[in-house]
């Protein structure tokens, strides 16, 4: 697990929520901007699942349950793709809405991920 | 927030606002059955008590979620059920993780432990949204409600 990363996915995943949850409320349906923005989170997911794989081969140990850690990453991959199909199948503001929900509970899960890995005492 | 684009729309109970509700709900569902998973498979018995609870909240969310998709009168009723279960399971496990954590298992009374579930500390590790959705999912059925086929069944 790199921090920075983490820290950066995480942020990233705020901004593109809170301005999805913003601009689907001013009415808007998906967009290319708020579509893309979900495809970098996506993307950012990817690359943390690279990370994680190839971390603890550099010695990069996780300190909590390896098993809870994947079960966080597995289901926040497939949050932005569920949110991306629903935007592109219904063409509604509330499409955007969701877009943002999704990518907000990206980013809570990314903190978690980053938790179990660093600071588990247990 | 008004809902004014799909006041027409027939039969079926999610739309508008409501798919973002149902949304939500799908997200706490597939957070607390995976959290309850990975608990009762690597450490049931650490806390048999909660982490039973904890798979129980998440059946049920997921049967909530299903119940405010699915149309008809039957599944309204389901919504209903699952929902105010939710709401009693998140008061009374939350008054209990803070009165009584002993009861429910060692630790359970951290919202962040590893032997927290989604209702400890009613719902504060979800970020309060397990205390906060079902008030919103009954506010949502209340208004509403399926079409009437018969008018002696209005009271769900």
């Amino acid at each position: 697990m790199i921090d920075w990363f983490a820290y950066a996915l995480v942020a990233v995943a705020l901004v593109v929520g809170l301005g999805c949850i913003a601009i689907g409320l001013a009415g808007r349906v998906p967009s290319d901007l708020t579509m893309g923005g979900l495809l970098l989170v996506e993307l950012g997911l990817v690359a943390q699942v690279v990370i994680a794989v190839v971390a603890p081969a550099v010695g990069n140990h996780p300190s909590g349950s390896v098993l809870e850690f994947w079960v966080y990453l597995i289901s926040a991959l497939l949050l932005p793709l569920v949110a991306g199909f629903w935007a592109l199948l219904e063409r509604t503001r509330w499409s955007t809405v969701i877009l943002g929900v999704a990518a907000l509970a990206v980013a809570v899960m990314e903190w978690r991920m980053l938790q179990i890995w660093t600071v588990q005492l247990a | 927030m008004n809902e004014q684009s799909t006041v027409a729309a027939p039969a079926r109970r999610m739309s508008g606002i409501g798919r973002v509700l149902v949304v939500v709900y799908g997200i706490l569902a597939l957070a607390a059955l995976g959290r309850s998973a990975v608990q009762i498979i690597e450490r049931f018995d650490e806390a048999p008590v909660a982490f039973t609870l904890s798979g129980l909240a998440a059946l049920v969310y997921v049967v909530a979620t299903i119940a405010l998709i699915a149309p008809g009168r039957v599944w309204y009723r389901v919504a209903w059920c699952t929902i105010v279960f939710e709401f009693v399971g998140v008061l009374v496990v939350g008054t209990l993780t803070l009165v009584a954590p002993e009861l429910l298992g060692q630790g359970v009374g951290d919202p962040f432990g590893r032997t927290s579930t989604v209702w400890a500390v009613y719902g504060m590790g979800y970020l309060f949204i397990p205390l906060v959705l079902p008030i919103l999912g009954m506010w949502w059925l209340a208004t509403h409600r399926p079409e009437q086929s018969d008018a002696g069944e209005a009271r769900a």
